[in-house]
Formats: C-alpha cells, sequence, structure tokens
C-alpha cells in the first residue's frame, strides 16, 4: 500500500442500500463530507450506523448506491482499497489480536515493512514514533494486547490508523468506552487533528457531538432522517430529533434505604490477572432497595470485585455475605440460584453467546427452571412468548427472536443482557457499565427499569465512569481507589468536584 | 550407559516423522484450521515417496537420484491435499473435525489401494542411508547420537529453527499468527483471511506428505497399510503440546520417540512382562502430559476451527 498523496476533498455516499436477512440496514443513505469537516453520525441502536461505515470501508458490499470521492465513482472491494485512498477506521469493536504486540498488530497493515524474507520492524517502531511525536498519541510498541486497558486499547487503534497514513477518519464510538478524563483529551486531540484530516464521528454522547463535529447527521431505522449544521442545534433539539422525544433521565429521589442490609463485603482481598492485590481489605454495605454507586477510574478494582462477587475470580481471603449467607468462592451457577443478577463488562464475551439465537441467550441462566422447561424438555412456546415480549419490552431492534445474538448491533446486544437480568427478578444486581453504547432513549429505559427494581426492593451496584449516571442513580456513592473504597457518601453529597478528587486518590477531602 | 546411547540414537530418528507433520499441523493451526487429516496426507506421502524409486529408479544410473524426486512427488501431492482440504473448510466452511477424518480416510484408503494396484506387495527400497558427518561423527558418544544419521534426519532438526524464524519474523508468519487468533481484526486491516489460510494449509500438507515419505523411504524402507500407525493423529496431539511453538512442538516429538526407542529396547531386553503395555507406553506418556500441561490461552490460536465470513457477525 502506497502512502496516498492525493487528499480527499469530497466524498459522497449516493443512495446506499445495504440489506442483511430479515433486516434493511441501510435504506438509500445520502451523505457528502467535505475536506476538513467533521461529520457527527447520530442515531439509535440498531440504526446501521456502523454497517455504513463498513460500506465505506469495502467490508460490506452495498446492495444499492455508489460511493463518490473528489466525483469519481470508487469501487472498494477490500479495507486495501479504501487504505489506497487514505481512509481509515477505528472500529466499535476493536481490532486488535491480543497475543500480538503493539508493534505487531501495526505491521499486519503496514506493507512498507514487508520485507519478503523479513518484517521490518524497525521501521514500524520508527513510523509509530513518528506519529506519536507528530499528535502526542504515546503507546508503548513492545507492550502486548491483551496487557492493555481499554483506553489504552483505544489509543493503539487511532495510532494504527494514522501510521498507515489516513488522512478520512471513520470514528465508530471511540469514546463509549473510555474514561471522562480519556474522552476529553481524545476529543481535544481530534479537534487538533481536525484541520488537516476529514473525520466521520459516531457517538451517543451529544456532548461530544456538540464539542467536536461541524455537521451531524441522524440516522434512524437505517434512514437519514435529518441533516444540519451542529451549530444551529442544541444537544436535546438533537436528542429530540434522533428519539423523537424529549429525554428526561430520571433521578432517584425516593428516600433512602431502610430494609436491612442485603450484600456485606467484608475485608476482601483478591488478586488481579497479573497477580497484584486487586481489591486490598475492601469492605463494603449495601441495603435492600439501595443502589451504591461505586465511582472511579477504571482499573482500580472493579473488575475484580464484580468478578469475585459473582464467583468468576477467586476470593484470597474476606467474606461475601449475601443475606447473611458466606457467598465467596461459590462457583457461578450457587451464586446465580442465590439471587444475584450480573450485568457483566465484556458483553461479547462474558455477557451472550454470540452464536446462540437471542431467545436461547434470554434464557440461559434459567435453562432448569420450572418456568421454562419440564422433564428436561425446553417449553418452547413459553420460551417464545416471553423472548418476544422481551424484545418488545426493551426495544430490541431485530428481524425476529431466532437471530444470532451476535448478530445484533452493539447497542441491542446490550439491551440482551439487561433484558435478561432484569427480567429474572433477581435480589440483588451488580451493573457493571450498564448503559455503555446505548442511546439516548434506551439508557433513559434502563435508569428508569434501574430504579424501578430498587423500589421493589432489590440491591444494586451500579459499576460505572459516568460520574452523572452515578449521582442520578445512587442512595449512595462509594468511590474506590487502588482496591480499597476511599469514602461512602450520600449521593446528594456526591458533588462532580468532591467525586473527582476522590477518585484520584486523596483521602481526606474535607481538608481541601 | 551403552543403552541409555542407544535409546537415544534410536529416538532421534524416530522423532523425525512426528516433528516433521507436526510442524506442518502447527502452521495450519496457527492459521486457524485444525486438519485431523494429517494422518491421511501422511498416508499418500509414504506411498508416493517410494513409488518413484521402486518404479522409474530401479536400475537406473544414479538411483540415489528417485529417493529424492520421491520426497518432492510427496510433498507436493501433500500441498495439494493441503489445498484440497482448503476447498472443503475454507470455501464451503465444512466442519474442520469431520472434514479431517474424511481426509485422513481418504488418504489411508488411496494409498492402500494404490499401493496394491501399483506394487502389490511387500517390497523394500533401498531408501536413503544414513549419512555419517566426516570427522564428528567420530567423537565418542556424541558422534553416535547425533553426527551418525539419515541425512533427513538433520533436515528435520533444520527445519525447527527455520520454522520458528518464518512464524515470528517474516511478514507470511504474522498474516498467519493474525488469522488464527482474529481473522476479524486481520480482514479489517487489509489481510486476505482466506488466501492465508490456504497457503498454511499447503505448507502444512507439504510437510505431513515429506513427513510420510520419511517413514517409507529412510525409517521402514517400504510401504504397508499400517506404516503411519497413528503417526499423524500424534502430531496433532503435539501440536497443542507444545503450545503452537516449534521449540516445544520439538521437545514433544522427542519425548514420545525416546518412550517409544526405550520401549522397544525394554521389549528386546527379554523381561517377562506383557509386550502390550509396553507398547501403550509412548500413547499414554501424551495423554497424561497433555491432561497436565498448562493451558494458556494467552498464545493459541483463538479462532482455531471457526470459518470466517466477513457479513456474518458472531
Ligand atoms: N452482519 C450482520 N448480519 C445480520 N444483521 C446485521 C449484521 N450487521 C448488522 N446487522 C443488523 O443491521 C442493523 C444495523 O446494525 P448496525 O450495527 O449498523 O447498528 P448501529 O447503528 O451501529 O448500532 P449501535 O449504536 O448499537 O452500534 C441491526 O439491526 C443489526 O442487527
Ligand atoms: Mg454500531
Amino acid at each position: 500500500m502506497e502512502l496516498t498523496t492525493k487528499a480527499i476533498d469530497s466524498l459522497r455516499i449516493e443512495h446506499i442500500t445495504k440489506r442483511f436477512p430479515g433486516v434493511l440496514a441501510c435504506d438509500d443513505i445520502s451523505l457528502d463530507i467535505g475536506k476538513g469537516e467533521v461529520l457527527a453520525l447520530v442515531g439509535e441502536n440498531g440504526a446501521g450506523k456502523t454497517t455504513l461505515m463498513n460500506v465505506l470501508m469495502g467490508l460490506y458490499h452495498p446492495d444499492e448506491g455508489r460511493i463518490l470521492i473528489n466525483g469519481e465513482e470508487v469501487n472498494f472491494r477490500s479495507p486495501n482499497d479504501a487504505f489506497a485512498y487514505g481512509i481509515g477506521m477505528v472500529h466499535q469493536q476493536y481490532m486488535l489480536v491480543p497475543n500480538m504486540t503493539v508493534l505487531e498488530n501495526i505491521a499486519l497493515g503496514f506493507k512498507q515493512a514487508w520485507k519478503p524474507w523479513k518484517l521490518d520492524l524497525n521501521m514500524v517502531r520508527d513510523r509509530i514514533d513518528a506519529v506519536a511525536r507528530q499528535y502526542g498519541l504515546a503507546v508503548d510498541p513492545d507492550a502486548f494486547i491483551w496487557q492493555l486497558s481499554v483506553g489504552e486499547q483505544q489509543r493503539v487503534e487511532l495510532v494504527k490508523t494514522l501510521c498507515l497514513g489516513a488522512r478520512f477518519l471513520i470514528l465508530d464510538e471511540p469514546t463509549s468506552a473510555l474514561t471522562p478524563q480519556e474522552t476529553d483529551d481524545l476529543i481535544a486531540l481530534l479537534k487538533r487533528m481536525s484541520g488537516e484530516l476529514s473525520i466521520i464521528f459516531i457517538s451517543h454522547k451529544l456532548q461530544e457531538v456538540k464539542d467536536l463535529s461541524s455537521k451531524v447527521a441522524i440516522l434512524r431505522h437505517g434512514r437519514v432522517v435529518f441533516q444540519g449544521n451542529t451549530i444551529d442545534h442544541s444537544s436535546s433539539d438533537i436528542a429530540a430529533l434522533m428519539t423523537g422525544h424529549e429525554v428526561v433521565l430520571p433521578h432517584n429521589d425516593a428516600p433512602a434505604c431502610t430494609m436491612g442490609p442485603m450484600l456485606q463485603l467484608r475485608n476482601l482481598k483478591v488478586r488481579s490477572d497479573r497477580g497484584f492485590l486487586a481489591l486490598d481489605d475492601l469492605s463494603l454495605y449495601i441495603c435492600k432497595g439501595e443502589i451504591v454507586g461505586l465511582a472511579g477510574v477504571s482499573g482500580n478494582g472493579q473488575r475484580e470485585l464484580a468478578e469475585a462477587i459473582n464467583g468468576l475470580r477467586k476470593v484470597e481471603s474476606g467474606q461475601i455475605l449475601f443475606d447473611g449467607k458466606d457467598i465467596a468462592n461459590c462457583s457461578p451457577v450457587q451464586v446465580i440460584q442465590a439471587g444475584m443478577g450480573y450485568i457483566p463488562e465484556e458483553r461479547n464475551t462474558e455477557g451472550i453467546v454470540p452464536s446462540f439465537s437471542m431467545k436461547e441467550n434470554f434464557i440461559l441462566k434459567d435453562t432448569d427452571s420450572e418456568k421454562y422447561s419440564s422433564h428436561s424438555f425446553l417449553k418452547n412456546k413459553v420460551v417464545d412468548v416471553e423472548a418476544e415480549q422481551l424484545r418488545q419490552q426493551f426495544d430490541i431492534r431485530s428481524p425476529n427472536i431466532e437471530v444470532a445474538a451476535g448478530s445484533l448491533s452493539g447497542g441491542n446486544i446490550q439491551k440482551v443482557i439487561l433484558a435478561r437480568e432484569i427480567s429474572r427478578s433477581p435480589k440483588f444486581l451488580i451493573a457493571v457499565y450498564p448503559t455503555r453504547g446505548l442511546d439516548m432513549g434506551a439508557a433513559e429505559f434502563i435508569h428508569k427499569q434501574l430504579l424501578q427494581k430498587r423500589n421493589e426492593g432489590v440491591g444494586i451496584l451500579l459499576i460505572s465512569e459516568e460520574l452523572e449516571e452515578i449521582t442520578n442513580l445512587s442512595d449512595q456513592v462509594a468511590v474506590i481507589f487502588k482496591g480499597k473504597i476511599q469514602k461512602v457518601l450520600p449521593s446528594s453529597e456526591a458533588s462532580r468536584r468532591r467525586l473527582g478528587i476522590l477518585m484520584a486518590g486523596v483521602k481526606d477531602d474535607e481538608e481541601i | 550407559m551403552t543403552f541409555i546411547v542407544n535409546i537415544l540414537s534410536l529416538g532421534i530418528p524416530f522423532s523425525v516423522a512426528l516433528l516433521i507433520a507436526s510442524l506442518g499441523e502447527m502452521f495450519n493451526q496457527r492459521s486457524g484450521i485444525f486438519n485431523l487429516g494429517c494422518e491421511g496426507m501422511m498416508a499418500m506421502g509414504a506411498f508416493l515417496g517410494m513409488l518413484v524409486p521402486y518404479t522409474i529408479g530401479q536400475g537406473a544410473d544414479v538411483p540415489g537420484i528417485y529417493n529424492y524426486l520421491g520426497l518432492l512427488l510427496a510433498s507436493g501431492v501433500g500441498a495439494l491435499l493441503g489445498l484440497f482440504f482448503g476447498l472443503v473448510v475454507v470455501t464451503f466452511r465444512a466442519p474442520q473435525g469431520i472434514a479431517g477424518i474424511g481426509m485422513q480416510m481418504f488418504g489411508v484408503g488411496t494409498a492402500g489401494t494404490l499401493f496394491r494396484h501399483f506394487i502389490g506387495g511387500t517390497q523394500s527400497v533401498p531408501g536413503i542411508n544414513t549419512a555419517p558427518i566426516p570427522g564428528l561423527s567420530k567423537i565418542p558418544i556424541l558422534g553416535t547420537l547425533f553426527f551418525n544419521h539419515n541425512p533427513m534426519v538433520y533436515v528435520a532438526f533444520l527445519f525447527v529453527p527455520i520454522a520458528w524464524y518464518i512464524l515470528f519474523k517474516t511478514p507470511w508468519g504474522l498474516r498467519v499468527r493474525a488469522v488464527g487468533t482474529h481473522p476479524r481484526a486481520a480482514d479489517s486491516i487489509g489481510i486476505q483471511v482466506n488466501k492465508v489460510r490456504f497457503q498454511a494449509l499447503a505448507v502444512g500438507g507439504a510437510l505431513a506428505g515429506l513427513a510420510g515419505a520419511y517413514l517409507s523411504l529412510c525409517q521402514v524402507k517400504m510401504f504397508s497399510d499400517e506404516i503411519i500407525a497413528g503417526r499423524g493423529f500424534i502430531a496433532v496431539a503435539l501440536v497443542y503440546f507444545g503450545h503452537w511453538h516449534p521449540v516445544k512442538i520439538m521437545a514433544g516429538a522427542l519425548l514420545f520417540a525416546l518412550a517409544q526407542a526405550l520401549q522397544l529396547a525394554i521389549q528386546g531386553l527379554g523381561i517377562d512382562f506383557p509386550y502390550e503395555f509396553l507398547v501403550m507406553l509412548p500413547y499414554a506418556l501424551v495423554i497424561v502430559v497433555l491432561a497436565f500441561s498448562r493451558k494458556s490461552q494467552k498464545t493459541g490460536p483463538s479462532a482455531l476451527g471457526k470459518p470466517f465470513n466477513r457479513e456474518i457477525r458472531t
């Protein structure tokens, strides 16, 4: 692949239509982007944003329509063709090979370094250095991908795309898994880059759209329903256009719980994958009918905490009292049967079985229950009826309940997990980043559901990085830092500033 | 002492067929294809390898050269069988385990049938003889152990660093590892997943064919229906055993072959002990070591056995 010198002055998408079995993912979409413009592409989960971008990259073949670059029609058969025009994409699900290093991952696309009998890794290294210096994006070329946090992987993806010479960037929900700090950094960087690059930016967070983009296009059910200049519209306008109604995120203002403890963590010690103590003497109490928000920068033990409670990680010492019974080091089945609900962080690997149908994923945890089985046979009628109900209630966009869960859009996969966990009527719910990747309407709905569960007496541990989500929903906010609870405070006292200070590890916040 | 030297110098050549075949299987699996048909490809290689010197090679001026032509033919046909396997499992996305069993039966059956048609009964060939390395082979003990072997033995052990270099230091090796672990990522960066898989299958097939021909030309110096004797399956196991790494695979092949040499030697001692148990020993050893070896998910090709389809998201 040559590093292109030809600039993209204009890119037009004309009447693109793409169908999947039973789904019209893109329906006659036309858009255009000029040089130096940032187009924000927004829309509900399953609206067809990712599909459209995959068509643009040559990964999918459109059933109808064409793409014009500088007025000339192009026909991309593989991403190589798109790269040749300097188009690069950071995918919604990261495209990095976990057991290879950052260097190798970038070398995979950097064809100048492919000498017949030798991979010229030094050349790749130099290229990474150059890009890192130019854009202030530091990455460790020798780290393995599996050692990196999500934020670091995101940076690797960006560096990779830039190393391959991209001057037209497509970013598919680049911020959905980043910490607030990382998000701010990325937006600032993209702003600086937008002078020399064109960018298509997909996001569900309208603040970012407002900050970054010059134009905005809204997709719904595969169609462009609105296009305009970003400055002419407020974010609530855009939200209303997107969802069809005004979005009001609910608040938790019911009186605090009085129903006694549900989950008590006592002096927990748990090791991380790399062997150090990820939870170090952690204690936390959560009552029935109470939401405790766990705030903290990711990587401070949140993941290990959720896994330890659910029997997925060994507890070295300490107790997990669930409704009075110690469930530390119980098997996941025992924890589930005790009444625990779990919305895991990794939706594709831990939350669903991608090749199973949507309805099978709904009943994964209840195949033995009386409701869905009798005498070792599944009651298919009951399963179908329930699944159809859940699909409608949670507004999961799919042609039917038989499609493979893995074929759904990112946000809709998340909805499948949420639907299962919430509808199982657990006694307690551990929700890890529950609204990651959800559109605003869906996030609003999930927040309402969580509050309703709380009012029904379910205790909830809400792990999130979005402080607004935490303060809106929680009765109490616990701040985690380096595997310990820094402080627990009532949500009314949890100001952004105070939480920020606590999350940074400053212990005695009163004195500042 | 001589007992141990005997076992070692017997075990090293025993390991060669396993080593070559499992290095080939390693490339297959690294690219994401599980080839259970290795046994069949080896059988074809074993037959074709000896066919050349047995037919056109007999009475020729330089009979030696036909042995090497046999090795070449065996690898070439092996590569073709690999590509054929690719057509079935890569292009048509057939389940790899089943297709592999089919390939095994096809290879073993065809080789046996052709053998009866062209050769008929048990016939030995002169084959390729030991080539002591001048000077080095005279060193006491070490000379017998390492420098007094068939030329293909040296070649096979040279394949280990070569395979390592190809896998970890060349662009092709990088592509093979990528398509076997995260084909979607490889595709998204412009690598033709199926093409790389076909290439890896051709390499794997060629090595399987060569391994078979080694048996018929260098080790046993004849062909019979049972000549492969499960070595193709052991090769598949050794790839897991060696965590898809050439050096560890070599260690596994040596361990198995030494166990085999040991059991033969013990049988030779004439101790009154049911020999069937001794014959079992190497196989049992592989199972035990596999069961207890550390399972690592971090190195292996995690897309092993899964066909790739760009438009099917899972
Ligand atoms: N490979 C596929 N096979 C079958 N259906 C698909 C495939 N890819 C996408 N779809 C369907 O096409 C529709 C659009 O999906 P797409 O991923 O483009 O949505 P999206 O706008 O990116 O949503 P999100 O915000 O949740 O990421 C969805 O209904 C999805 O189920
Ligand atoms: Mg998407």
